[in-house]
């Protein structure tokens, strides 16, 4: 199978794209996100979910949630790119929603290939939202590593770093038995279940370990095609990722060659300095190397699956980096007052500092890629 | 099906089936004599005779100038150039050897000359007959180009040029030269105008073409002198004082952001440099499969298999970025993507190159005179040849000057 030439990107694709546009553009200026995530310095301060559910039901109003689901399942079966379209949006808005969640969920759920599964996905697309739960706690990207078990169809044990815990409906949880790991699909309500969220530096999500104990569960994968169906979502989960890692770092890019042009310092401004100007064309580069590698691998996902893990793992790999480099770049270059609370410039720093590492940072990506290229080494 | 030859047009495809069956017939297969890593290294008048009759067999077969108009030597077809290139790449044919005649004075002639001049210069640019240089760069105009000394001045019909051109490629097998020199001392930019002058039937009568050697030892770019080399009113490209403007579309294609796209060939490799793969991140691997470090091989070191990695990513990234240039929802800013071409190529060969030297450990300080060298040593000359490049068309810091500039929008830096 080959790609199409324009990444699958079409006319709809576009449209729902620029909608999102408009969408963050009226509802997500920066200030206002800032003045509603930021609104307490304290760093002891306790642990809370931030985010504007009403905001979220327009986007299920929007059809957002639906894009990705087969239209067998009662979705709008659109390409892996319209989801990455979204995602990147969201990440130039730096957008505390589940939006990213539901849609690894929704890939997860799309590789089950269940009954079941299809009946939880035509919930996600009228505005269900779902995170993935499938990560142990020594933080292991590895899909058959998890610290959950079933018995007689209940979950017991800890999962852990589940983002935007606190805000789903659903849970997509990974667990063992004696025939390897299924997926089951929880109520986060459900008896036995506790949800504990982690204290974290990103102030635009929230993450929490959930502790099972006995839980009610439906099956999605059954055990020995659990790991296999995350595996098959792993590239469209990086690509979702990455694609947050690009929006973001756009903003910081803008935000930043912006400031060069009007802060003055002996008495010319600051982009007229080749010390700062030359390294944020180099963000630009990196910001568009990345956004090229998570389009093409996207595109891979629905027309060359073959290729799919390769290049969505090349995508992750830039972006991660990116993703320090964009943030790194814009604090030193806003100076003091980029090292500051009040600046905006720290909410999307400490978005892609917690993107960068999800699912693999990108030395993790590389090493993983030399194994696939290279094979293992001696 | 290829991926390229998903959505041609029927007139595309018709060329591409033609392009295919003539390559199939007509490919040169190994040369008799020694060809360099590129075009700008040629010193051989003989590799320069053999390639010269392979760009003159490809152009009488229409894979030269297909998107050029009839009249000019070209074919008169649309977006044909591109499914030429991509099919000579595919069976890795040798390169073209009047690569700055096709690259940067075709377009510049065919956009801003008058309708005779390009009628007489641009079939024999294009079979390869005449060789062509670029006479940009002078000793005080290099990275600030227009702060060009090279006069011509008006006496009655003719121009009279005097001045002194450096790095100029080709030009000791130049017979065309495209000049960018000075016509008015009152305006930095407004003040220059664009020539083509005649080089090679000149010699001795204005022009004095001086070797310079590289640093890698090898010849293939020289000094320019002129001394009242009288040039004809025609061979002016646009109005006096629009030299400015000229240049930029010479620029603008040799960056690879043109309107016209460039012919080009290549992927053939000589055989005694078979496995070396220049330029390709993926033959490193092979390359750190065969290389010893630490009592393994190097495709076993954690670093080294990382460095790899990471470009590998790189390469596939900037192929990534040419292909997004095409999809115009994907690109916010029309020239952002263009405009990074030459920078990050250039950037990308040289890092390239330079982990393929330090990959090879001790054996990296062989060079191409010795037979245990590794590859033919042609990593080496590939490292040493990349700063070529990345210094050339617009040293790398003044590209980073002009994206900041004019697509990131910050102030100007002079």
């Amino acid at each position: 199978m080959t790609q199409p030439k324009n990444f699958g990107f079409g006319v709809d694709e576009a449209m729902l794209r620029d909608s999102a546009r408009k969408f963050f553009a009226d509802n997500c200026s920066a200030d206002k996100i800032h003045s509603q995530v930021a609104n307490n310095f304290d760093i002891y301060r306790d642990i809370e979910s931030i985010w504007d559910k009403n905001l979220w039901s327009q986007i299920c109003e929007l059809g957002w949630t639906a894009a990705c689901v087969p239209e067998e399942a009662g979705g709008i079966g659109m390409p892996v790119v319209a989801a990455v379209a979204l995602a990147e949006e969201a990440g130039k808005a730096a957008f505390p929603s589940p939006l990213l969640s539901t849609f690894n969920a929704t890939f997860a759920l799309r590789a089950c290939k269940s009954d079941a599964a299809t009946k939880v996905l035509g919930e996600i697309a009228t505005g269900t939202s779902a995170t993935l739960a499938i990560t142990n706690q020594k933080g292991s990207w590895e899909a058959q590593d998890t610290d959950v078990t079933v018995t007689d169809g209940k979950l017991s044990g800890t999962a852990w770093f589940v983002q935007d815990a606190k805000k789903v409906e659903r849970l997509v949880v990974s667990a063992s038995t004696d025939n390897g790991v299924g997926l089951y699909v929880v109520d986060p309500a459900a008896t036995g279940l506790q949800i504990i969220a982690d204290g974290i530096i990103d102030l635009t999500r929230d993450q929490a370990h959930i502790v099972f104990n006995n839980v009610e569960a439906i099956e999605v994968a059954a055990p020995g095609n659990g790991d296999k169906a995350l595996n098959e979502a792993l590239p469209a989960i990086l690509c979702i990722t990455s694609a947050d890692i690009v929006g973001s770092g756009e903003w910081l890019l803008q935000t930043t060659t912006d400031y060069a042009t009007v802060r003055v310092q002996f008495d010319r401004p600051l982009g007229f300095f080749q010390a700062v100007k030359h390294p944020l064309v180099n963000v630009m580069l990196a910001v568009d190397q990345t956004k090229s590698l998570v389009y093409n691998a996207a595109c891979a996902i629905d027309s060359e699956p073959e290729q799919a893990e390769r290049l969505a793992r090349m995508a992750k790999s830039s972006a991660s980096d990116m993703a320090v480099f964009s943030s790194s770049r814009s604090v030193q270059f806003h100076g003091g007052i980029g090292f500051t609370w009040e600046c905006f410039i720290h909410v999307f720093f400490k978005r892609q500092m917690h993107n960068h590492v999800l699912y693999g940072d990108a030395k993790y990506q590389r090493a993983k890629l030399a194994d696939m290229l290279m094979g293992k080494a001696a | 099906m290829s991926d390229a030859a998903k959505k041609d047009t029927p007139e595309q495809a018709e060329f591409r089936a033609h392009c295919q069956q003539w390559l199939t017939e007509n490919h040169p297969g190994q040369p008799n004599v020694h060809i360099p890593q590129g075009a700008l290294e040629l010193s051989d008048p003989d590799a320069l005779q053999w390639l010269k009759q392979w760009q003159k067999s490809a152009y009488d077969a229409g894979l030269i100038g297909a998107d050029y108009s009839k009249e000019t030597g070209g074919r008169g077809l649309k977006d044909c150039q591109a499914i030429a290139n991509q099919e000579m790449q595919r069976a890795k044919t040798p390169f073209f050897p009047n690569i700055i005649g096709l690259g940067m004075a075709a377009p510049t002639v065919y956009f801003h000359a008058q309708e005779s001049v390009k009628q007489e210069l641009l079939p024999k640019l294009l079979s390869g007959e005449h060789i062509w240089c670029q006479g940009f760069s002078e000793p005080g105009a290099g990275s600030d180009l227009a702060n060009q000394q090279t006069f011509a001045e008006k006496k009655g019909d003719t121009w009279v040029i005097n001045g002194h051109k450096v790095w100029t490629s080709l030009a000791h097998f130049a017979d065309w030269m495209i000049l960018l020199c000075r016509t008015s001392k009152d305006d930095k930019y407004n003040g220059l105008s664009y020539f083509v002058v005649p080089i090679q039937s000149m010699i001795g009568k204005g022009v004095t073409v001086n070797p310079l050697i590289k640093l890698t030892g090898e010849t293939g770019f020289n000094e320019v002198i002129f001394e009242d080399l009288v040039v004809e009113d025609k061979y002016r490209l646009d109005e006096v004082g629009a030299g400015w403007k000229v240049a930029m579309t010479t620029l603008a294609h040799e960056r690879g952001a043109g309107l016209l796209t460039t012919p080009s060939a290549g992927g053939m490799v000589m055989e005694k440099e078979k496995g070396a793969g220049i330029g390709n991140a993926m033959s490193l691997i092979d390359l750190a499969k065969q290389s010893y470090r630490n009592g393994k091989t190097a495709a076993d070191d954690g670093a080294i298999r990382d460095s790899i990695m990471e470009l590998m990513i790189r390469q596939e990234g900037f192929r990534q970025n040419q292909r997004r240039i095409g999809v115009k929802e994907l690109n916010d800013h029309p020239m952002r993507l263009p405009l990074q071409f030459k920078l990050v190529a250039t950037e990308m060969g040289q890092d390239i190159a330079q982990l393929a030297y330090e990959i090879e450990g001790a054996s990296s300080s062989l060079y191409v005179n010795d037979e245990n060298a590794a590859a033919g040593g042609q990593w080496q000359l590939a490292y040493m040849n990349s700063f070529g490049v990345t210094i050339a068309a617009g040293a790398n810091e003044v590209q980073r000057n002009i994206l900041g500039e004019r697509v990131l929008n910050m102030p100007k830096s002079k």
